[in-house]
C-alpha cells in the first residue's frame, strides 16, 4: 500500500504545486449521518487531525446531514453547492452500494469529485469457537450443497454492505445469493450476540468490530476479506484468497467533493490527505477509528470508486436489488 | 469476594478528584440533554468524544464522563414529561401518564421527587447487580433468541390496551397507527422501500424524536392555544408535598421495576422503552382497583422512571463483559474505547481493570450525585411552571426544534414534526390516547424485525416461536393478559 501511495503522491506533485493558489475559507466536512455513526467519526477525527497537525489552517467544521445513508447529502451537494471549494463529504463503500442500487436518487459516482481515502476496515467471516466450520472451504462446501442451510446474520439489511460479504462468498461457492438464509440485525453488536448465543452460525462482520471477541477466543475467523493478511490479532487468520475464494471486502472510508469543485481546491484537498497519510501521528489516530492503512488519492481513488460501483451494480441487478435506474 | 477487591480498585480510580469532577460534569450535561426532547444521549456523547481526545483525557476518565452523560439522561427525561406533558426521551413517555395529572393537581414537585428517588434506586441496585453478576448475566442474555424476543414484545404489546384509560378500541387503533408509522423506510429483510413516498429523508424511517416532539409537544401546544391555556395547564402549588408513607408505598413498585428494567436492559435487543412500558403496565394491573393510575398515581411515576434507569445500567452489562453494544448509545461508548486503542471485549476486565472497574465505581458515585443534584432542585424545576405558559411551552418547543435541527440539519424533520403535531392535536380531541401510538411505533418495529429473524432462522416454521421455555412462559403470560379483562368481567 505504501508504494501505491507514493505513486499517487508523485503523480500529484504538479497539482500540489498548483494547490498553493487555494486557501480554504470556513471549510466544512459533511457527515451524512447523525452524530455517533461511522461517517460522523470519519469527519470529526480526520478534520481534527488535519487541523492539529497544521495541514489545514482554518478550523474545519463538521456538519451532520443524515438521511438515506448519504442520499440527502449527495443531493444537497448537487443541488446547492455544485462548485463549493470549501466542502468535503465523508463517504464509504456502503455509499457505493447505495449508488449502485439507485438509492441516491438520480446521482451516482459520476456526480462527485473523488478526493481520497483515509483507510479501510476489512470484512471477516466469523463463527463461534465451537463451530462446525473449521475453514472457509467447509463453509463454501456447505453453501454449495444448500445455500439455505447456514443461518447467517449481520448488522445491515439485505442489499447492504454487510449482506454483500455473505452474498459474494455464496457466489464464489456457486450458490445463489438470493437463497441465503441471511438475517438482518440492528447493528453488528446484536449480530455478534446472536452468534455467541448460537442463533446464527456465521457472522460476516468487520475486523474492527470483532477484535475483542477474537482476542478472548469466543469466536474464530474463517477468513479476512482483505488482499493480504491483517496485522496484530488478525495475523493468524488467512485471507479468503489464500483459501481459493476470490472475495475481498474492504470498507474504504474517504471523502468526495462537489462535482464542479475548482481544480485548485480539489488539488488542495488531495494534497491535504497526502500529507495526512505521510504524517507519523496519523497511524495511531487511524487505528483508533478501527481502520487499517489504505491510501488512495485523486485519480486512483476515482477509478476504484467507479470500478467498485459498477461491480455492485452488476451484483444488484443479478439478485434483483436495483430499485430504480441510476 | 474478588469483585469487592476489584471494585475497591475501581473506587480508587473513580474517587480521584479529576474523575469526580468529570462525573459531576457528565451528570449535569446528561440531565440537561435528558430534559429536552430534541437531543439524546447518543448525540451528546458523540459530540463530546472529540473533546475528550483533544483534552487528552485518559480512557477511564473519558468513559466516566461519557457514561455519566448516558445514565444522567435517564434523570432528565421526566422533568418536562411531568411538568409539561412533553417526554424528554423515549422512555419518559410512560411518565406523562400519571406524572402530568399529578402536576395538574399541583403535585408536580412530589412526582419529581418520587421519580428522582426511583431513578436513583433503580440505577444503584442495578449497578450492584452488575458488580457481582455481570459475566453470568451477559452469557444468559445472548441465549435469548429472536423467537424469545418475539414473545417478549408480544407480551408487551398485549398490555397496550391497559396502558391508557381510553376505551380499548381507541387504544388498539392508536397502537396500530404507531405500528404503521414504524413501517416507513427501507425494509431490512428485502431492501425494498416502504411508504417513503419517494422522499429520500424517509429512507431511514421516521425518527422517534420527531414523532414524540410532534405528537406530544406540538400537539399539546395546539390544544393549549385552543383552550387559551386554562383548563389543562399544570399548577405549581396547591398539592400536598410528598409524605414518607407515600414514598414507602412506592417502594415495592420501585423494586419490581428495578427487576424488570434490569433484566430487559441486559438483553441486547430490547431497551429502556420496553422496560418502562412493562413495569408501568405491571403496576397498573397489580393495583387495578385501588390505584388511581392515569389520574395521578405516584406509583405510575415511580415504576417507569425506575425501570428506565435500571435498563440503562443493564444495557452496559453486555457492553462491558462481552464487548457487545446492545444499543446505539452503548455502541458509541464502545467506539470511544476503540479510539483509545482499547479493545472492548470479554478481556476488558482483565486487560484494563482500571477502565472497567473505574467506570462501575463511578456509577455508584454518579448516581448519588444525581440524586443530590435532583432532590434539592425539585422545587426549582417545578418553579418552571411560574413561567407563563405562553412563554414556557413555545420556549421548550423552540429548544426541541433547535435540538432536532442540530442533530439532523433537516428542515424536512421539522415539517414532519409539525405534521405529527397537527395529528396529535386532532387525536387528542377525538380522545385517542397518544402513548399507545408511541409504544406501537417502538414495539412494532422490534416485533417485525424479530419475527422475521425468527422465521427466517426456522425456515418459516411457526412452531419455532414456541421452542424455548422462556418463549412458552411469555406467550402464556400474553394470553393471560389478553384474556384477563374478560375473566374479570365474568367474575364480577
Amino acid at each position: 500500500m505504501h508504494r501505491r501511495a507514493l505513486l499517487a503522491a508523485a503523480a500529484l506533485l504538479p497539482a500540489a504545486a498548483g494547490a498553493q493558489g487555494f486557501a480554504p475559507q470556513n471549510p466544512e466536512c459533511i457527515a451524512p449521518a447523525a452524530p455517533g455513526g461511522g461517517f460522523d467519526l470519519t469527519c470529526r477525527l480526520t478534520t481534527r487531525m488535519l487541523n492539529e497537525l497544521g495541514i489545514v489552517a482554518p478550523a474545519i467544521r463538521t456538519q451532520n446531514m443524515p438521511g438515506g445513508i448519504g442520499a440527502v447529502a449527495i443531493n444537497h451537494i448537487n443541488a446547492q453547492r455544485r462548485a463549493d471549494p470549501n466542502v468535503i463529504v465523508a463517504v464509504s463503500t456502503g455509499s457505493w452500494v447505495n449508488m449502485a442500487q439507485g438509492r441516491f436518487g438520480r446521482f451516482g459516482e459520476n456526480d462527485v469529485r473523488w478526493i481520497g481515502t483515509i483507510g479501510a476496515d476489512f470484512g471477516v467471516i466469523a463463527v463461534r469457537r465451537d463451530s462446525r466450520f473449521a475453514t472457509l472451504a467447509d463453509l463454501v462446501a456447505a453453501l454449495r450443497a444448500d445455500a439455505a442451510s447456514v443461518p447467517m446474520g449481520a448488522g445491515g439489511a439485505v442489499g447492504s454492505q454487510d449482506w454483500h460479504k455473505a452474498a459474494l462468498v455464496a457466489r464464489a461457492a456457486g450458490a445463489d445469493p438470493r437463497r441465503l438464509r441471511y438475517v438482518p440485525f440492528e447493528g453488528g453488536g446484536q449480530a455478534m450476540a446472536a452468534l455467541l448465543g448460537g442463533h446464527i452460525q456465521v457472522f460476516p462482520g468487520d475486523a474492527s468490530e470483532v477484535r475483542g471477541q477474537l482476542e478472548a477466543a469466543d469466536i474464530r475467523l474463517l477468513a479476512v476479506l482483505a488482499p493480504q493478511r491483517l496485522p496484530g490479532a488478525f495475523a493468524a487468520v488467512p485471507t479468503a484468497r489464500e483459501q481459493g475464494v476470490e472475495v475481498e471486502w474492504p470498507i474504504i472510508r474517504g471523502f468526495y467533493g462537489p462535482p464542479q469543485m475548482p481544480d485548485a481546491a480539489y488539488a488542495f484537498w488531495v494534497e491535504a490527505l497526502r500529507r495526512l497519510h505521510a504524517h507519523p501521528a496519523w497511524a495511531e489516530a487511524r487505528n483508533g477509528q478501527g481502520l487499517f492503512e489504505f491510501n488512495l488519492l485523486g485519480a486512483e481513488y476515482e477509478a476504484l470508486a467507479k470500478r467498485r460501483t459498477a461491480e455492485f451494480r452488476q451484483l444488484a441487478r443479478e439478485v434483483g436489488l436495483v430499485t430504480q435506474a441510476p | 469476594m474478588e469483585a469487592l477487591a476489584a471494585l475497591g480498585g475501581g473506587f480508587a480510580v473513580a474517587l480521584a478528584p479529576h474523575n469526580l469532577a468529570l462525573a459531576l460534569i457528565g451528570c449535569v450535561i446528561g440531565t440537561a440533554i435528558g430534559v429536552l426532547p430534541g437531543i439524546g444521549p447518543l448525540n451528546a456523547i458523540a459530540l463530546l468524544l472529540p473533546f475528550c481526545l483533544a483534552l487528552k483525557l485518559p480512557p477511564e476518565s473519558a468513559l466516566i464522563l461519557l457514561a455519566a452523560v448516558y445514565y444522567g439522561s435517564g434523570y432528565g427525561g421526566r422533568i418536562t414529561a411531568i411538568l409539561l406533558n412533553m417526554p424528554g426521551e423515549p422512555s419518559a413517555v410512560l411518565t406523562t401518564l400519571d406524572g402530568h395529572p399529578l402536576a395538574r393537581q399541583g403535585r408536580g414537585a412530589a412526582a419529581l421527587a418520587v421519580s428522582g428517588i426511583g431513578s436513583f434506586l433503580g440505577a444503584t441496585l442495578s449497578v450492584v447487580l452488575m458488580t457481582f453478576l455481570s459475566a453470568p448475566l451477559a452469557k444468559a442474555a445472548v441465549a435469548f433468541s429472536p423467537a424469545d424476543y418475539v414473545a417478549l414484545i408480544a407480551f408487551a404489546l398485549s398490555l397496550l390496551g391497559a396502558v391508557s384509560d381510553a376505551p380499548a378500541p381507541k387504544a388498539w387503533a392508536a397502537g396500530c397507527l404507531g405500528v404503521l408509522l414504524a413501517l416507513v423506510g427501507v425494509d431490512s429483510g428485502t431492501g425494498v422501500e416502504r411508504f417513503t413516498l419517494g422522499a429520500l429523508e424517509l429512507l431511514g424511517g421516521i425518527e422517534f424524536t420527531v414523532l414524540a416532539i410532534g405528537l406530544f409537544a406540538i400537539g399539546e401546544i395546539l390544544l393549549l392555544a385552543e383552550q387559551r391555556v386554562r383548563a389543562e395547564a399544570a399548577k405549581l402549588g396547591g398539592g400536598r408535598s410528598l409524605s414518607l408513607s407515600e414514598l414507602a408505598g412506592c417502594l415495592p413498585a420501585m423494586l419490581r421495576a428495578t427487576g424488570i428494567g434490569f433484566v430487559i436492559g441486559v438483553l441486547p435487543g430490547a431497551g429502556a422503552s420496553v422496560a418502562s412500558a412493562l413495569s408501568y403496565t405491571a403496576e397498573k394491573r397489580l393495583h387495578g382497583k385501588e390505584g388511581r393510575f392515569g389520574q395521578g398515581d405516584l406509583r405510575g411515576v415511580a415504576a417507569p422512571e425506575t425501570a428506565d434507569n435500571a435498563a440503562q445500567i443493564g444495557n452496559l452489562v453486555p457492553m462491558l463483559s462481552l464487548g457487545i453494544p446492545g444499543s446505539g448509545t452503548t455502541a458509541v461508548l464502545l467506539g470511544a474505547l476503540l479510539m483509545y486503542s482499547i479493545t472492548p471485549g470479554p478481556l476488558l476486565f482483565e486487560q484494563r481493570p482500571e477502565v472497567a472497574w473505574g467506570l462501575i465505581a463511578s456509577m455508584y458515585i454518579g448516581n448519588a450525585m444525581l440524586l443530590l443534584l435532583n432532590l434539592p432542585l425539585v422545587g426549582l424545576f417545578a418553579r418552571l411552571l411560574l413561567v407563563p405558559a405562553s412563554v414556557l411551552y413555545p420556549g421548550v418547543l423552540a429548544l426541541s426544534f433547535a435540538g432536532v435541527y442540530a442533530v439532523s440539519n433537516s428542515a424536512f424533520d421539522l415539517l414532519l414534526a409539525l405534521g405529527f403535531g397537527v395529528l396529535g392535536w386532532w387525536l387528542r380531541k377525538l380522545g385517542v390516547p397518544l402513548v399507545p401510538i408511541v409504544l406501537g411505533f417502538v414495539l412494532g418495529r422490534m416485533l417485525e424485525d424479530n419475527l422475521r429473524r425468527a422465521l427466517s432462522l426456522s425456515d418459516g416454521d411457526l412452531l419455532a416461536l414456541l421452542a424455548s421455555p422462556v418463549s412458552l412462559a411469555l406467550w402464556a403470560m400474553t394470553a393471560l393478559a389478553l384474556l384477563w379483562p374478560l375473566l374479570r368481567r365474568r367474575a364480577a
